[in-house]
């Protein structure tokens, strides 16, 4: 890691003396090692009525541990996979999962406890010393090594054919090439997938909630929709994709109090038409809070002004959400003027 | 509401009306929400009205206005209808003690309901708003509740959480837990859009859509509704799982292992 | 697996003196293993093996158990999980859900946690060992941290054990997402947001994890196989590299009477740490249990199917991948757009934040090694207090690991607490800066302190409580001497002295030009070992000096 190494005797010592030895108390010394303190015995291995009692603990342990899987079994076996219980002060559960859950827990906790309690009372606490030996191998065998990996170097010639070196680096930096290349088909090129959505010119506004298209009689000010494309059915398959770009937040804000110029063009008697998908990384982006004309997102709390063209005043989003241009058609019903002008969700490279 | 409707039009019912309209002053009609309000009980809506006017004026007309077209203080209440007021005041929310603060919280109802009835009749009298729904409307009779589990998630979750835990809005403002609330404040709520709530009218939310909604409430954010697996944590989700788990999960185990790494107690105490 | 044992002939176990054939069964059973694997070298080495015992050395066991028990209930779950985003309808017994449509992932969750016996109990097994697991990881790598016990010779363990908090926290994300429930589509929807916002190859990525677009049919079944095998296989890779090291390094001991670099003191594997550490697998599989029965993680069934228009407050990840929601949530909008292209900051930031606080775990044994230029083995920890600067390096870390969490929660707190979410997000973003400096101060001031009472304790005893008086009227406490064993104790730790840069002319007297990089390392020692940045340990003299006097006070 590092070119400096600081030499050893500049190295502080834990002690004043050599590394490891341990030393007898040393009169001038009071702080050395005084070595290992000898070993106390425990109640268990002087008496023997507290050894026994020990013993008894354990196995009263373990046969807990028996009667619990028992136990186990028996929940299994009669108790229905339905049933609830209340239990103080859990709530109302499920009573299988709380009886399993509870005797193999005890099951194996009792088996844990018992081993754990025969480990400190009953089998030998004598404390010893192992010695360590350095990681790093000693000189001689470090110079063998080297050796032998010069002679092998050697004998294999790679180091005075060079053509043979090179091509066979080359050959395998190149050989991995074709799994990377294999990986290609996991998806399409993006192309201009970003930038569309379902929306064109005269589809439909449909309400979510109804299914039903939606005439500007049905959005009042201060309420909140959620709208989809007409023709979009989430029982058909790539419903998922469309309704990720596709989805709409439709509220009314009285043309008056509605700042942005283009927000108000584009909108239907200040009815307006946003995207539901946050500029930010995605989250459907839906807290409306009426009275300020705040959109929250509640992943992130990118804050959006829905009076004005919906630009961020808080949080991590970078712009604006996209604005649908909207209108109503012959039958009354509100319809959509053209796609999304810019990408719907969140910013890309590509993007611009 | 439709059973009502079928009883007006009961023959004598006309004759009845006609009647007590010829014996009421013209002026005293003029106060009254347009036809539909002539009913057979008007001397007693009349009254209702008066009462409620009475309590308005004592407990709500120094912010709203005298004559509820709002002030600094409070909004104007023309056109709210019946519901939103029987929302706030049952729940608590009106009267508030400021108008400075981010949010008016539930609290325990100042007035009874007979008296908020009186005040809703009143304010439902100044124009045209939504009433107060019925049992029929927000009962559980008839309700799909996975359905309204469905509508649940795309309309009100975003803030309420996926049960109806709440969940936090802007600048301290919040959306409120939903369990316990009466089935008919849920209604009125989505009905009428209180403080920075948006409203749900039944062009947007269909009265079946809501009440799915609230039978779906009721069935995963009751005092009754089953958590399989134990503990709910508050149904927050993984932030209160991620509590749990490093306070009692793994405080549990450590605990656990500072016995299993304990010297046990020696013969002499040293 | 250890080369210690490497001389013992390996034609030991058919040599002579040896009595075949009258032995018992099982003598005969490991006789016969042993001509085949040899394994009477490893047991040689390993059967007796002194482990120390202390509640912190247990951490990494937790970490291994929860491992273990994830693995088992893991492939349990596989036997009725259906890794496939086909669209269904719901007709099982669960009823707020009947009719509904959703993948076929989240049915089979579903009837995993209503229809299958026990599938409940194995599903919230897993999922509370998985964050126990990665919580685990994470308080075992503080004590190894704050202890020093990353040093030479275990650099290299300290790298797998970052690599496996790493893959764990990657692989619990891939498991949790794997239900196609609405929370844990909405983490992927990050996710996605997130790949996009890298410049350049942003856009590729995304179509090729997702086989399309946002969220096509794929990737579930990519995330599953990732989550059941390769991460899992990496990782148990990686688990059994790090145990053999363990092994092999034997274990680090704090400061004692007896205890050197040069031995390891404590109890023989066999039979008392097999108890202790086959029993506590136990304990944590019981305790596990007990969770799993009386809380429940993940309902989800009350999250519902995912939807991309679709989400619910308190969207957060599991707590192990909250830091990066907290980075995320307090970034600024950042956005910058120029030739027909688009930078976002306001996502790539804290990107690349998230790989910078991870990375630097990494990085810090190397650094701490580099700025002491200490090439020895180190086996004795140190207490935290005596390596002030690393703690307070470490502290600083966490403050910011926490502060972010917080941020990551912000709505949450906003809610209970009844503050501004807004004024949450400010406090985050000052404190991100602010938050881990103060902490860094303080620690190392409070470390400081600490250093200073032990000395005093070395010096003057210990304070007995017991009040005397004295002829002439006045009060004093009587400190008792330590015992020789709690004077080493507190006396055995190293103190480095700041490196100095060298002399500035070379033998002949050339002018030598002094590298910005070892007057960085001269600057960072000075911070690390200087006179602000530890308390001299007592001296012999000292002692002697104040001892000798103590008769007269």
């Amino acid at each position: 890691m590092s070119t400096q190494e600081t030499p050893e005797e500049k190295l502080p010592a834990g002690q004043d003396t050599a590394h490891g030895a341990v030393r007898v108390a040393d009169e001038k010394n009071p702080f050395a090692d005084p070595g290992l303190p000898p070993h106390e015995p425990r109640v268990q291995d002087v008496d023997e009525r507290a050894a026994k009692r020990s013993e008894r603990t354990v196995a009263l342990l373990f046969t807990l541990s028996m009667l619990a899987t028992v136990g186990f079994i028996a929940s299994f076996v009669t108790i229905p996979v339905d049933q609830s219980v209340y239990i103080f002060p859990i709530g109302h559960i499920n009573a299988l999962n709380f009886a399993l859950g509870m005797t193999l827990g005890i099951a194996l906790f009792a088996i844990g406890a018992g081993a754990v309690h025969w480990a400190r009372t009953l089998m030998s606490d004598q404390e010893t010393a192992d010695e360590r030996h350095p990681i790093a191998a000693p000189p001689e065998v470090r110079e063998k090594v080297m050796e032998d990996f010069r002679q092998g170097a050697k004998e294999s010639v790679i180091g005075r054919r060079k053509l043979i070196r090179n091509t066979m680096f080359g050959a395998l930096a190149l050989v991995p090439l074709s799994g990377v290349v294999l990986l290609r088909d996991l998806g399409p090129l993006p192309e201009t997938k970003l930038r569309h959505t379902a929306w064109k010119k005269g589809k439909l506004l449909v309400n979510m909630n109804t299914n039903e298209p939606m005439r500007p009689s049905d959005i009042i000010v201060g309420s909140l929709t959620f709208a989809q494309p007409e023709g979009l059915d989430p029982h058909e398959h790539g419903f998922m994709n469309e309704i990720a770009k596709a989805a709409l937040m439709i509220v009314r804000i009285q043309p008056e109090n509605i700042k942005d110029k283009r927000e108000l063009e584009w909108s239907h008697e200040g009815i307006v038409a946003y995207s539901k998908i946050c500029t930010h990384v995605g989250c459907p982006i839906s807290l409306y809070e009426q009275q300020t004309h705040h959109a929250l997102c509640p992943c992130h709390q990118s804050t959006f002004d829905l009076s004005d063209g919906a630009r961020v005043i808080f949080g991590p989003a970078g712009h604006a959400l996209p604005q649908l241009r909207i209108g109503v058609n012959d039958e009354g019903y509100l319809e959509a003027l053209g796609d999304f002008e810019e990408p719907v969700g969140p910013s890309f490279w590509e993007r611009g | 509401m439709k059973k009502l409707s079928a009883r007006r039009r009961h023959p004598l019912a006309a004759l009845v009306v006609l009647l007590l309209a010829l014996a009421c002053t013209g002026g005293l009609y003029a106060v009254f929400a347009p036809a539909s309000k002539a009913q057979a009980d008007e001397t007693a809506q009349s009254l209702t009205i008066e009462e409620g006017k009475k309590l308005y004026a004592v407990g709500c007309a120094s912010c709203h206005g005298t004559g509820g077209q709002g002030t600094t203080d409070g909004p104007s209440l023309v056109g709210v209808g019946a519901a939103a007021v029987d929302f706030q005041v049952a729940t608590g929310r009106m009267p508030a003690a400021t108008s400075q603060a981010a949010q008016l919280p539930k609290k325990k109802a100042v007035y009874t309901q007979a008296e908020i009835d009186q005040m809703a009749a009143y304010i439902a009298s100044l124009g045209a708003g939504p009433a107060v729904p019925t049992e029929e409307q927000y009962g559980p009779e008839g309700a799909d509740i996975a359905k309204g589990g469905e509508l649940f998630r795309n309309n009100c979750a975003q803030c309420h959480n996926f049960t109806g835990k709440g969940g936090a809005l802007t600048h301290g403002k919040y959306a409120p837990d939903l369990e316990g609330v009466d089935p008919k404040h849920i209604y009125q709520a989505m009905l009428t859009g209180p403080q920075n709530m948006p409203s749900f009218p039944d062009g947007s939310l269909s009265e079946q859509n809501k009440k799915d909604i609230i039978a779906y409430v009721k069935t995963v954010n009751g005092d009754e509704t089953v958590s399989p697996g134990g503990l709910s944590l508050g149904g927050l989700g993984p932030v209160s799982e991620g509590l749990f788990a490093w306070i009692f999960g793994l405080g549990g185990m450590i605990a656990v292992a500072a016995w299993v790494a304990a010297r046990t107690a020696k013969a002499r105490k040293s | 697996m250890s080369t210690t044992t490497s001389t013992t002939n390996p034609s030991g176990a058919d040599g002579p003196g040896r009595s075949r054939g009258k032995a018992p069964a099982g003598e005969r059973v490991a006789d016969w293993a042993d001509g085949r694997l040899g394994i009477y070298s490893l047991a040689k080495a390993n059967m007796r093996k002194i482990f120390p015992d202390h509640w912190s050395f247990m951490l990494g066991e937790i970490c291994l158990y929860s491992f273990i028990i994830i693995i088992l209930t893991g492939v349990y779950l596989t036997l009725f999980f259906h890794p496939s985003m086909n669209e269904v309808v719901y007709h099982g017994s669960y009823v707020p859900m009947q009719g509904q449509l959703m993948s076929e992932a989240y049915k089979s969750t579903l009837d995993i946690s209503f229809d299958v016996r026990g599938g409940l109990l194995i599903r919230q097994l897993h999922h509370w060992a998985a964050l126990i697991f990665v919580a685990g990881m994470f308080v075992h790598m503080m004590r190894v941290f704050f202890t020093g016990a990353f040093r030479k010779p275990r650099e290299v363990n300290w790298l797998f054990g970052f690599l496996l908090l790493v893959l764990g926290m990657f692989t619990g994300f891939t498991g949790y997402s794997l239900p196609d429930d609405l929370l844990s589509g909405t983490g992927i929807r990050f996710t996605q947001g997130a790949v996009l916002s890298m410049p350049i190859v942003g856009t590729y990525l995304s179509m090729f994890i997702f086989g399309g677009e946002f969220p096509g049919d794929d990737f579930i079944a990519r995330f599953y196989s990732i989550h059941i095998l390769l991460l899992p296989g990496i990782m148990l890779g990686l688990v059994v590299a790090h145990l053999i090291l363990v092994f092999y390094h034997k274990h680090t001991q704090f400061a004692g009477p007896g205890k050197t670099n040069k031995n390891v003191v404590g109890m023989p594997l066999l039979p008392v740490y097999m108890a202790k550490a086959g029993g506590f697998f136990f304990l944590v599989f019981g305790v596990l249990c007990v969770v799993s029965a009386v809380a429940s993680i993940n309902p989800i069934w009350n999250i519902g199917p995912y939807r991309p228009d679709m989400v619910s407050t308190g969207a957060q990840p599991d707590w192990y991948m909250g830091f990066s929601e907290g980075l995320i949530r307090v970034m600024p909008g950042w956005e910058i757009n120029f030739w027909g292209h688009t930078l976002v900051l306001g996502v790539f930031i804290p990107l690349m934040i998230f790989g910078l606080v991870l990375g630097s775990i990494a990085l810090y044994p190397f650094i701490e090694s580099w700025v002491t230029g200490d090439k020895r083995e180190h086996h004795i920890l140190d207490r935290p207090r005596n390596a002030p600067t690393r703690t307070a390096f470490g502290v600083a870390w966490i403050t910011l690991y926490f502060l972010l969490l917080v941020g990551g929660g912000n709505d949450l707190w906003a809610t209970h607490f009844n503050l501004s979410i807004n004024a949450i997000t400010w406090f985050i973003r000052i404190g991100f800066f602010v938050g881990p400096v103060v902490a860094f101060i303080v620690t190392k001031r409070i470390c400081l302190g600490l250093q200073r009472r032990d000395k005093d304790k070395v010096l003057h005893g210990r304070e007995s409580g017991i009040i005397k008086r004295l002829p002439h009227g006045e009060f004093i406490e009587v400190h008792e001497p330590l015992s020789q064993e709690q004077l080493h104790t507190l006396t055995a730790h190293e103190q480095y002295k700041p490196a100095e840069i060298g002399p500035l002319v070379d033998e002949n007297g050339v002018e030598r030009k002094v590298k910005p990089l070892e007057k960085l390392r001269v600057k960072l020692s000075k911070g690390y070992y200087g006179e602000e940045s530890q308390i001299p340990k007592p001296t012999v003299e000292e002692y002697k000096e104040i001892t000798s006097g103590h008769g007269h006070h």
